[in-house]
């Protein structure tokens, strides 16, 4: 009997939903299997609480791969992003720092704090830029295996090691740095701002079990950094609707395409028959068949959880056992009555951007510390954003959402009981914290969904509530992503493939390891 | 020295970029941010509004109202039924564009015609004859434009009427907040949105009343650097950019035809005797020297360009509005059109341009090459012909 279908998609997430628009488009028939109610994974919008859009997990986009824009069309299927380009960090003492969409007057605001600084931020930007734009290359690359990389591979590596040739020796040091140090080190070689140094290294602990002293966080700060919106590198924004918006996006291009999606369809396991995937079994029992399936999960539910151990290389799964996922964070979402005020936001306008609860270095490193021993920072850093100021169609009339990122959470609270005790401790730290600074916000709170890693891991199925599907390090990322010599978005099973966040680029909103392993796919299919 | 408009004392105290632009002897802002793009973001997100004063605007009426008007519009303005509003183009008795804009049919007999550039004397030299009183209302109007998916809304809060009955291009006569206000289902962004016209006594606390109405749904003023993106996005022509009125120009070169520039949909060639009828005709018989079509850039090729430079790929930040050769080949031999005007679109992730070619070239589908000019050097990029509009939401219309 002839299989139904040319390629299965196990995960409606949006590198899921990527890989099957691509596999569809080049004419595969093609099947997604998602298994909640809802599309999307972690880029999912959800009415929580009746008139309140929440953007459940990721919240912002910038690093969406511009081409998968271009060759999908997703404007025309609905991608409809508005930039977030101020930033505003409210401080112990009263005072805040506030980074505006023009130069000028985040100069100006910068100098308040350090008239040094003022003049370094740019020339800071411009490095980063630099090395952004150096390593840019390689987001859009199958990583080849160094051990054995063949032909394609050989020129993979030539072609990267020219390029990076080509960008000097001061940028060859530069990213030397980065691929190093910690974000703590790299920044005091730049400002003295300490409420500068605190907000410029956001980026580089985001999603990450590390403080900002542990090496290696630069690089983190760097990923953040490769992305563009409208061509402006760097570039933050949000989708209307929500992040769920993306991947709405993406599956009606998909659909588009032809290709059929199932939710509240859960896959239980991988069917393999001599070495070779032939399908997946269903939790409720039916079977369906393709010669090619793709695992849009975590590399631990991909190879872990979908296929028994037997049908894997015992070192693969130890690299796969090995493979770092603690989740450094929660999330918090809000409905508002009204608008949160913080008394050090001077400029009304502000409230529209980012909102970084991270006043000093200090509060970092505490906050990471107290996560190590304990579970969860008492004080968080947090990273907020209120897409109702922009997005009216987020809340009713006059009400809002607010989008709270706190880090950091770990996987086992020891501490504190129950998950659902846990839950709770954890939510109530982030209010309470954060009502230092808007002490207005307990008032006007309607609702409030609180998830703890653990509440990632149940709902969205990230292992350990790891939100890029295992952390950023060196040691995980390019051609070790997620274990040497399966980079590639092949598996040690045949006709098995990965496309999800645990595969090169990395995590957030990228929809490069979709793209990347479709691309391989229909290679493979030649 | 350019004069306020009846919004000014609100609009300049929002205009914190003081970039101002004169705009028919008025001050208009260009935009009220340093940046413009969150006024154009409250278009396509929420809403906007616009201080649209300056427009000149003319009441026709009596019992010859619209047979003066069928004589100088291109439109079949006697059967537009009271309420209706229709877009309009004007010509010389060449058949060469003069000027667009709307005609509003607002009481039985009475009419509202808007324009880009003085109008009350072709209309007075072409009304000879006919029983019609024409007044220039151009000052005795103040307007403004709320633009955007929650533009209804808005407006809805402060209105006596219901705007959910208020179809695109109809008008009607209501309350916002107990002020009296001429309302049309009408703008120049291509989305959802109305103009409201209003005595400009009321001018300033019609504007407070909106404001404050608006928070709720994120409204907020919006200059001239947005509105031209969205205008392109629309593909709505703009006078002297897109067109050059052939009232101020000697050369025949500059002028154009309705049909050369897509609007050949408002010449009702059927009706009676109308200025520039024959000159339509015969060229309506011959087809058009030019047509007007979308480009859409390649924006792989465009990049590879800037890589040439060792660059990244660089957008335009804002509209352009200086004409650019298109040619038939990438080597730059053949010229067969101009591009009018252009932008990065962020709502359609696309760098888009409003083309006038020759018919051959004219094809939805076809490939043109654009003249980009890089760090001081020209290129050709190619590009995609498409139809105008390159956005057109259903919430439009809807």
């Amino acid at each position: 009997m002839k299989d139904q279908y040319d390629a299965i998609i196990v995960g409606g997430g949006h590198n899921g939903l990527t890989c099957a628009a691509y596999l569809a488009r080049a004419g595969k028939r093609t099947l997604v299997l998602e298994r909640r109610h809802v599309l999307g994974g972690a880029a999912v919008t959800e009415e929580i609480f009746p008139g309140f859009k929440f953007t459940v997990c990721s919240y912002v986009v910038s690093l969406l791969r511009p081409e998968v824009i271009r060759e999908l069309e997703l404007a025309r299927h609905g991608l409809h992003i508005t930039p977030l380009d101020s930033a505003f960090v409210p401080m112990e003492n009263g005072d805040r720092l506030a980074i505006y969409s023009d130069a000028a007057s985040t100069r100006e605001e910068i100098r308040r704090h350090s008239k040094r600084d003022a003049e370094v931020a740019p020339k800071f930007s411009q490095m980063m830029y630099e090395m952004a734009f150096a390593v840019k290359p390689i987001l859009g690359t199958v990583p080849p295996d160094p051990s054995r990389p063949g032909l394609r591979g050989l020129r993979t590596l030539r072609d990267l090691g020219r390029h990076l040739q080509r960008q000097g020796q001061r940028s060859f040091h530069d990213l030397s740095k980065l691929m190093t140090m910690s974000v703590s080190d790299l920044l005091d070689e730049w400002y003295e701002s300490d409420v500068l140094r605190a907000l410029s290294a956001l980026n580089g602990i985001i999603g990450t079990m590390l403080g900002p002293k542990s090496p290696g966080t630069a690089y983190v700060l760097l990923h953040h950094y490769m992305g563009e919106l409208d061509g402006a590198f760097t570039a933050w924004g949000c989708q209307k609707g929500g992040t769920g918006g993306v991947s709405e996006a993406i599956a009606s291009a998909a659909r588009s395409y032809g290709a059929e999606i199932r939710v509240e369809a859960p896959v239980a396991k991988l069917i393999v028959s001599r070495g070779a995937a032939v399908g997946v079994a269903l939790e409720n029992g039916d079977e369906i068949r393709a010669p090619i399936v793709v695992s849009g999960a975590d590399p631990r539910v991909t190879f872990r959880k979908l296929v028994d151990a037997s049908d894997l290389p015992a070192a693969f799964v130890e690299a796969i056992d090995r493979f770092k996922f603690r989740g450094s964070s929660g999330k918090v979402n809000l409905a508002l009555d009204a608008l949160p005020i913080f008394p050090a936001m001077k400029d009304p306008a502000l409230i529209r951007g980012m909102i970084e609860i991270a006043p000093s270095m200090d509060w970092l490193e505490h906050a990471y510390d107290d996560a190590s021993h304990g579970g969860f920072s008492r004080r968080p850093y947090m990273d907020i954003v209120i897409p109702s100021t922009v997005d009216p169609t987020m809340a009713p009339p006059g009400k809002h959402v607010m989008s709270i990122f706190v880090q950091y959470a770990g996987y086992d609270m020891p501490d504190y009981g129950t998950p659902a005790q846990q839950r709770e401790a954890f939510g109530d730290a982030v209010i309470s914290t954060l009502c230092q600074f808007a002490p207005n916000l307990k008032d006007v709170i309607l609702h409030k969904q609180v998830l703890t890693p653990f509440d990632l891991e149940q709902t969205i199925g990230l292992s350990e509530g790891n939100i890029f599907h295992g952390e950023l390090t060196l040691d995980q990322l390019f051609c070790f992503r997620p274990a040497p010599g399966y980079a590639d978005y092949r598996t040690p099973i045949r006709n098995y493939y990965q496309c999800g966040s645990g595969t090169h680029p990395g995590g957030g909103i990228t929809a490069g390891p979709g793209r990347l392993a479709a691309l391989e796919i229909l290679r493979d299919a030649k | 020295m350019p004069r306020p408009t009846p919004f000014h004392s609100r609009t300049s105290r929002s205009c914190e970029s003081q970039s101002w632009l004169e705009w028919s002897g008025f001050l208009s802002a260009n935009s009220y941010e340093l940046e413009h793009i969150h006024e154009y973001d409250a278009v396509r997100t929420a809403c906007a509004v616009f201080d649209i004063s300056p427009l000149y605007k003319y009441h026709v009426h009596g019992p010859g109202s619209a047979a003066l008007l069928d004589r100088v519009l291109t439109r079949d303005v006697g059967k537009l039924p009271v309420g209706r509003v229709s877009y309009t183009t004007w010509c010389d008795d060449q058949g060469k564009l003069i000027d667009d804009g709307t005609v509003a049919h607002v009481a039985p007999g009475r009419y509202r015609l808007t324009a880009a550039i003085p109008t009350l004397d072709w209309l007075q030299d072409n009304g000879l004859g006919i029983d019609a009183a024409i007044e220039d209302h151009s000052e005795a109007l103040a307007a403004l434009s709320v633009q955007g998916p929650t533009s209804r809304a808005v407006l809805q809060r402060l209105a006596d009427a219901d705007l959910s009955g208020l179809r695109y291009f109809h008008e009607l006569e209501t309350k916002l907040a107990g002020i009296p206000v001429s309302i049309s289902r009408t703008g120049y962004t291509g989305d959802l949105g109305f103009e409201v016209f209003v005595d400009p006594g009321w001018a300033e606390r019609l504007w407070d009343e909106l404001l404050e109405a608006g928070q709720a749904v994120n409204l907020r003023p919006a200059g001239n650097v947005a509105q031209d993106m969205l205008r392109i996005e629309a593909g709505l022509l703009l006078i002297d950019v897109d067109f050059v009125s052939s009232s101020r120009t000697l050369f025949e070169v500059q002028k154009s035809t309705p049909y050369e520039l897509g609007l050949g949909f408002t010449i009702a060639l059927g009706k009676e005797c109308f200025v520039g009828q024959e000159a339509l005709r015969r060229e309506k018989e011959r087809g058009p020297a030019w047509v007007t079509v979308g480009l859409v850039l390649d924006l792989v090729a465009l990049e590879r360009v800037y890589a040439g430079f060792g660059m990244p790929l660089h957008l335009p930040e804002r509209s352009w509005n200086e004409a650019v050769p298109i040619y038939a080949d990438a080597e730059r031999r053949e010229q067969v059109g101009r591009a009018t005007s252009g932008t990065w679109s962020p709502i359609l992730k696309s760098y888009i341009a409003i083309a006038r070619v020759s018919p051959r070239f004219g094809r939805p589908g076809g490939r043109v090459f654009v003249e980009e000019t890089v760090e001081a050097q020209r290129f050709a990029v190619p590009a995609q012909v498409v139809e105008l509009p390159f956005f057109d939401p259903p919430r439009k219309k809807a």
